[in-house]
């Protein structure tokens, strides 16, 4: 049986519907909006919900011989190691490389969608693209869907015609232009090691080391970091995988186990 | 947003758009325009029409610059040029704003050739009814390039041509004279291709120059002049030295 609830609405005209009687006003443009009693704090909260942190550890950096991108393997949903084989570093095209960081799903579809971008720019204009103006195809699409939940923390790396190039460009539609960067829940363990070790003028060998220890130190103190610590190398021919080492693995290379003396050794006790 | 569902130009059984044909033939009756390529620099010519006494003539250039290092002359109808130099205008500042690049000459003709075909395969518009061409250096490598547009959209680099009025006779006249030029010789080619068709004098051409250096700069009307008297003394004496039986050789 349906409730008579009649006696429940109020007299007064519904403030903002047409009426006859408010003749040549136009209802303002409005929207339903929630049932709450903080609304712009609901709003934030939400966005907090939907916005997934970015587990990870990647960095890149140039230095006199191009630049080198590292990145960890592991993928987290909360506490759980969901995968410890998560290729992070994207071959956007033989010349330029992207990081990922944040959704995974965004930021490969992404920067595949980009990859696109990249070859008709190519095909059109007879010429390859520049690093700068990947990045800025990238952060304009991104910004365009600024709020909408995008998660992607990125890095592109690549070689043109003016020499070694690398942007960060996120969801919020921010892009920066850098010798070094690192994004990630693990960055700030790699930032220290990396700037602790950066010099402009490494062979790539030592670049690669500085970069896989960078990773190594994050994967150690971070959570959500671990995995494989791949290392990519861009030159003026193009990107090179360099190495992709288990982080376990490094851990004993770099700290190896010494056999140390017994302190005290258990006797056995005598009798019953 | 309403939209006209009617197309104006469509094919005629014999394979012909004629509005992209009569359209041409606005081109023909437009001013002489002729365009240069040397190896440093690039030169436009276009006919002036006399001036009328109380026109202010800065305010009828013909010549413009699309951008710092592209500029452009056309032939046909000016309102329909305004339209399409102003788009170009903008599409050269879009670019630079989504890849931090200026851009190449064959972009910039490949819009507005674009933009050229796009009219004559949409409903409820015409053709534009004009030919442009496009000057301009490539922003990396330096290097002068020379386009051709028209009405029917399509586009191709040239060392030297010319459209408008009379422009057969410009182009047959460039394709005797024609040789790899630099500096001032291209420019005095590019204005005897024009006084092949227009009569003499500073007052009847504009010319403007680019160089990678310099950017476009319009010739004022007493450089012309002294280009043209060069021209005139030039030819003169080639006619004298035709007409003169060959001096003997002194031993």
């Amino acid at each position: 049986m349906k409730l008579d609830t009649s006696g429940l609405e109020s007299a007064a005209p519904v403030w903002g519907a047409p009426s006859e009687l408010v003749d040549g006003f136009s209802a303002a443009p409005s929207f339903e909006v929630p049932n709450t009693t903080d609304f712009d704090g609901f709003q934030k909260e939400a966005i907090q919900m939907v916005k997934p942190a970015k587990g990870t550890t990647t960095l890149a950096f140039i230095f006199k011989e191009g630049v080198m991108v590292a990145a960890d393997s592991r993928a987290s949903m909360g506490g759980y190691i969901s995968s410890q084989s998560v290729k992070k570093i994207i071959e956007i095209n033989p010349y330029m490389l992207g990081t990922m960081a944040g959704g995974a799903a965004d930021c490969q579809f992404w920067h595949r969608n980009l990859g696109i971008k990249c070859r008709l720019h190519e095909l059109a204009n007879k010429r390859r693209i520049s690093v700068t103006g990947a990045s800025k195809l990238l952060a304009n699409i991104l910004y365009s869907y600024r709020g909408m939940g995008l998660s992607v923390g990125t890095m592109i790396a690549g070689w043109d015609e003016t020499g070694p190039g690398l942007y960060y460009v996120d969801s919020e539609g921010g892009r920066l232009k850098g010798m070094h960067f690192s994004v990630g829940s693990g960055s700030p363990y790699a930032y220290g090691v990396l700037d602790n070790g950066y010099r402009y003028d490494m062979s790539v060998e030592e670049a690669a080391e500085l970069a896989r220890r960078s990773i190594y130190h994050a994967t150690f103190r971070d959570g959500a970091s671990g995995g494989v610590a791949s290392v990519y190398y861009v030159g003026p021919n193009g990107w090179k995988k360099l190495s992709g080492d288990d982080v376990g693995e490094l851990h004993y290379e770099y700290y190896p186990v010494m056999p140390s003396t017994v302190e005290q050794e258990m006797v056995e006790v005598g009798g019953a | 947003m309403a939209r006209y569902d009617r197309a104006i130009t469509v094919f005629s059984p014999d394979g012909h758009l004629f509005q992209v044909e009569y359209a041409l033939e606005a081109v023909r009756k437009g001013n002489a325009a002729v365009g240069v390529r040397g190896t440093d620099i690039v030169v436009l010519g276009v006919e002036k029409k006399s001036a009328a006494k109380l026109q202010d003539s800065r305010s009828a250039r013909k010549i413009v610059s699309l951008d710092d290092h592209i500029a452009l002359a056309c032939a046909g109808l000016k309102a329909d040029a305004r339209i399409l130099i102003n788009r170009a205008r903008i599409e050269c500042q879009s670019h630079r704003l989504t890849v931090e690049d200026p851009v190449t000459v064959e972009y910039i003709t490949r819009y507005i050739a674009g933009l050229q075909q796009k009219y004559t395969q949409s409903g409820g518009v015409r053709p534009f009814g004009l030919s442009t061409l496009i000057v301009g250096f490539d922003p990396y490598t330096g290097v002068p390039s020379l386009y051709q547009t028209d009405p029917s959209g399509t586009f191709s680099a040239w060392k030297a041509n010319a459209t408008g009025r009379n422009s057969n006779s410009m182009r047959e006249f460039l394709e005797k004279n024609y040789k790899e030029t630099s500096g001032q010789e291209t420019v005095k080619l590019a204005i005897r291709a024009l006084l092949e068709v227009v009569e003499s004098g500073g007052k009847n051409i504009e010319v403007a120059v680019m160089t990678k250096e310099h950017g476009l700069r319009q010739l004022e009307e007493a450089e012309i002049d002294a280009i043209v008297a060069e021209i005139e003394a030039e030819k003169a004496a080639a006619e004298a030295a035709k007409k003169a039986p060959a001096a003997p050789k002194e031993t």
